[in-house]
């Protein structure tokens, strides 16, 4: 362990944590973890994922219990059996996905849990309503407050969760990976309501993936590998590379690259292609042994154009060609048919069967492959199966165990294991590299610059600017709905891309 | 007014509307159909799907189902239905709290299989339905309860009135519907019970504790079920072991259903569910007066639940679409 020696802070740590140390079946997933969290500081926990800061955070937050360790608040040792009792301490935890209950108002998804009375005690609706009110006028954001909660923003849901916090005056705010799902609009507004709680003195923990996102917020980060701390610092103090090398155990060898291949004809070409409300006029190409990128905010449409290039929500305008043949593309088996491929943006929902096994998913886009006379044939399926998971690493106990019992950058490799066996000429990937470890993504990396020189056209939908600077040969940008620039590798920039990315009101004034 | 009374007024307008269309529908036909005695001839078909869907609807809140209300209500039925037989001149109210106390008891159990063993509520209550059916078979030796051995003064609450010539019952199902409406919109248990179905993983991090949330609505649908068998040997003055509540759990499921709770948990108002209940009163009035024969009652009786459930998902699909419409850019 190379616990580095805190900078003195003039005041007395809000929460203490000695020896916390946590084990699921046996297996420690924590081991005696020391961590002191002062107040007026936002404190970041950095870590691969399984490295045990979301568990660590769990503990604080009474989620879970540890298996040793104790937790002071303010001095005093504290037992957090429940969330519950956690809120009543001051402590609150807004997870990755909010919880939310999508039937009750905004107002009821505030309160509950946080008022006292029995069971046949009366619910106060319009003392509620005004306090989740005011509680939403003083974080400056702008949601009614008795609309349900089905179809609020994953923003607005956090929203919801941050003035929780404030109406049971929580001194301990842990936000787990809360930018993910955000735009870089919705991550500013989130920084300056996390600046302004900490300036207020309260402590804010911030768990995150990004390191320039922990760089611009946080006072002090805490680095976790493998489920022990290694670091506490000023973040002032710590280089991009020393995080990294503290996170991974080791310098990770260059970090992004694009292999050198031939780029050869036009594998897709698209043209005038719309969908009425979701997008219109999009035109470029993908050519084989290229990766082209499309760039832009959350709601650009740029998923849309994936979903439709695929068939899944079919454009109503414009032309696709695919090897220099006009088709028209109205169903996923088609779009299978003419050698595309898409992995999807949501795993978790549009990606794998979750209770299906690691196998059954993998030879799920090639029924032909697996059943050649229309039965299954487990054999063939498993010998599929066994090759994809060599070939891509795939790390699991067995190919039978349910695929969502697998990490998220296993689940990934192994959906990209599923379409490579269609032997895709143009594969779509959305978002592929979200939420996955840097150790994983750098895999990753590799396995796209390889597809691309084995002579396929690649279209890759990313949000992290770096990921497309390094990996594309040009990266496409879209905002609300169209395409506003085509960006050759040297041309494109973090700012470039970004410029297009951002909506201009008078585009909007046009359509409307 | 609450968020979800805002959000549903436009279902419970959807539901009230098939309810007149129905009406002028079959009173074009058969102008009698719209007389106050008609009226009244389709109130008195209510009372026990709308004690019964009460029930039902805080288990379908929740997420869970009851299938076994039709044969608690039988067994709670014949519990007392028996004690009548055997003391007959026992205080006849007590067959309200034995009747009660026994439908608590059968609801206790099923809760308990769902929370305790985490089987599924549809496969529980299942197993129950047949074996609560069966118990009251062994019970009873198979024999009717007769009407000589029901208490005349629990005959007549289905008979006399306080007012208007409404008989009580009708009266005890409305005041259970309000009790229940005030249970769900004005304490706090009932909104976990929302809470409950609209997120069941959610639920415990925000301190709700989830068995007893769902035992409480198994026992309550027990105790439901229960009033409903006594209401049943007033209204109808015998016992039967085969007939008594005799698919009553499907009827008070279609009503729930049709008034616009949601199967899959954590929607759904009391009112929603009353106007459920009186379209298949309404229904359940009609079909003898077109002189549709008992044969094909059970197809038409269906066919309603169906076309209502259809009329309910266009008129969604339309609200989806506009404003789907309106969000375009």
């Amino acid at each position: 362990m190379t616990a580095q020696i805190t900078p003195p802070v003039p005041s007395d740590p809000i929460l203490s944590a000695r020896g916390i140390s946590k084990q699921f079946a046996g297996i420690e997933v924590l081991s005696d973890v020391d961590l002191d969290l002062m107040p007026g500081e936002i404190h970041a926990l950095l870590g691969e994922n399984g490295a045990g800061k979301s568990t660590f955070a769990k503990i604080v937050a009474g989620v879970h219990r540890p298996t040793r360790g104790s937790l002071k608040l303010n001095g005093k040792a504290v037992e957090v059996t429940s969330p519950i009792v956690a809120q009543r301490l001051g402590i609150t935890l807004i997870h990755q996905e909010p919880i939310s209950f999508p039937d009750l108002s905004v107002a009821e998804n505030l309160v509950l849990g946080l008022q006292d009375g029995g069971a046949l005690s009366r619910v106060p609706w319009a003392e509620m309503e005004r306090d989740a009110r005011r509680l939403m006028d003083l974080l400056g954001v702008d949601i009614d407050v008795t609309r349900t909660m089905r179809g609020l923003s994953i923003a607005d849901q956090q929203m919801v969760e941050i003035a929780r916090a404030l109406a049971s005056d929580s001194r301990l705010i842990i936000m787990d990976e809360p930018t993910a799902p955000l735009t870089p609009r919705e991550v500013a507004t989130l920084f300056a309501i996390a600046r302004r709680l900490r300036d207020e003195g309260r402590t804010i923990v911030f768990i995150s993936h990004r390191l320039e996102e922990v760089r611009a917020l946080c006072d002090r980060v805490t680095i976790f590998r493998d489920g022990a701390k290694v670091a506490t610092d000023s973040i002032a103090n710590l280089t991009d590379a020393d995080i990294i090398r503290l996170m991974i155990g080791r310098p990770l060898k260059e970090y992004m690259h694009k292999v050198g291949t031939t780029i050869s004809e036009v594998a897709l070409q698209v043209t005038g292609l719309g969908r009425a409300g979701l997008f219109r006029d999009i035109s470029f190409s993908v050519r084989r042994g290229e990766i082209v990128g499309l760039g832009g905010l959350v709601g650009a449409g740029r998923t849309d154009v994936a979903r439709a290039l695929f068939g899944v929500a079919p454009a109503d305008t414009g032309r696709i060609e695919v090897n220099g043949r006009e088709v028209r593309i109205t169903d996923p088996a088609q779009a299978i048919a003419l050698g595309l491929a898409f992995v999807p943006e949501d795993r978790a929902q549009a990606g794998i069967f979750r209770s299906l096994s690691v196998e059954q998913n993998i030879s799920a886009a090639v029924p032909g492959r697996i059943a050649p006379q229309g039965i299954i044939r487990r054999s063939l399926e498993k010998a599929l199966a066994q090759q994809s998971v060599a070939k891509l690493s795939i790390r699991l106990a067995t190919l039978r165990q349910p695929i969502g019992d697998l990490s998220g950058g296993n689940q990934q490799k192994a959906i990209l294991a599923r379409w490579l066996l269609t032997d895709p000429q143009v594969l779509i990937l959305d978002e592929p590299t979200r939420g996955i470890d840097i150790g994983v993504k750098a895999e990753f990396y590799d396995m796209i610059g390889q597809l691309a020189a084995d002579g396929r056209a690649i279209l890759l939908i990313s949000s992290e600017l770096p990921e497309l600077l390094a990996l594309c040969d040009r990266v496409l940008v879209m905002a609300e709905g169209q395409l506003t620039a085509e960006l050759p590798r040297g041309v494109a920039t973090q700012e470039t891309i970004m410029q297009a990315a951002v909506p201009r009101n008078t585009a909007r004034e046009e359509v409307a | 007014m609450t968020a979800l009374g805002h959000m549903l007024r436009r279902r419970e307008a959807g539901i009230a509307l098939m309810i007149v269309l129905f009406c002028l529908a079959v009173g074009a036909y058969k102008p009698q159909f719209l007389t106050l005695d008609s009226a009244r001839i389709i109130l008195l078909l209510t009372p026990l799907i709308m004690i019964g869907a009460m029930g039902q609807m805080l288990v379908i809140l929740a997420r869970h189902v009851d299938l076994s209300m039709g044969s608690m209500m039988a067994l709670a039925a014949m519990a007392s239905g028996m004690m009548f037989r055997y003391a007959p001149e026992i205080w006849w109210p007590l067959g309200f709290v034995l009747s009660i106390g026994v439908g608590m008891a059968l609801g206790l159990v099923n809760g308990l299989l769902v929370t305790v063993f985490r089987l599924p509520a549809i496969i529980v209550t299942l197993g129950t339905l047949n074996l609560y059916r069966g118990l009251t078979f062994i019970m009873s030796d198979a024999k009717q309860i007769d009407r000589q051995y029901v208490p005349s003064a629990l005959k007549a609450m289905s008979q006399t009135s306080p007012i208007l010539g409404i008989p009580w019952i009708i009266f005890m199902s409305f005041g259970v519907a309000l009790l229940t409406w005030w249970f769900v919109t004005h304490t706090r248990l009932g909104r976990q019970i929302y809470a409950l179905g609209s997120n069941p993983v959610a639920a415990p991090l925000r301190g709700i504790d989830v068995t007893r949330v769902t035992l409480i609505v198994f026992v309550i649908s027990g105790a439901l079920s229960g009033l409903a068998g006594i209401m049943y040997a007033s209204r109808w003055g015998f016992v039967n072991p085969s007939n008594t509540g005799n698919g009553f759990e499907f009827q008070v499921i279609a009503a729930v259903v049709i008034g616009g709770v949601s199967i899959n948990g954590g929607v759904g108002t009391v009112l929603g569910t009353v106007l459920g209940v009186i379209l298949l009163g309404c229904v359940a009035a009609a079909l003898p007066l077109l002189g549709i024969p008992g044969t094909t009652q059970n197809a038409i009786y269906g066919s309603v639940i169906l076309v209502a459930l259809l009329i309910d998902r266009l008129v969604r699909l339309q609200g989806q679409r506009s404003m789907l419409r309106g969000a375009r850019i």
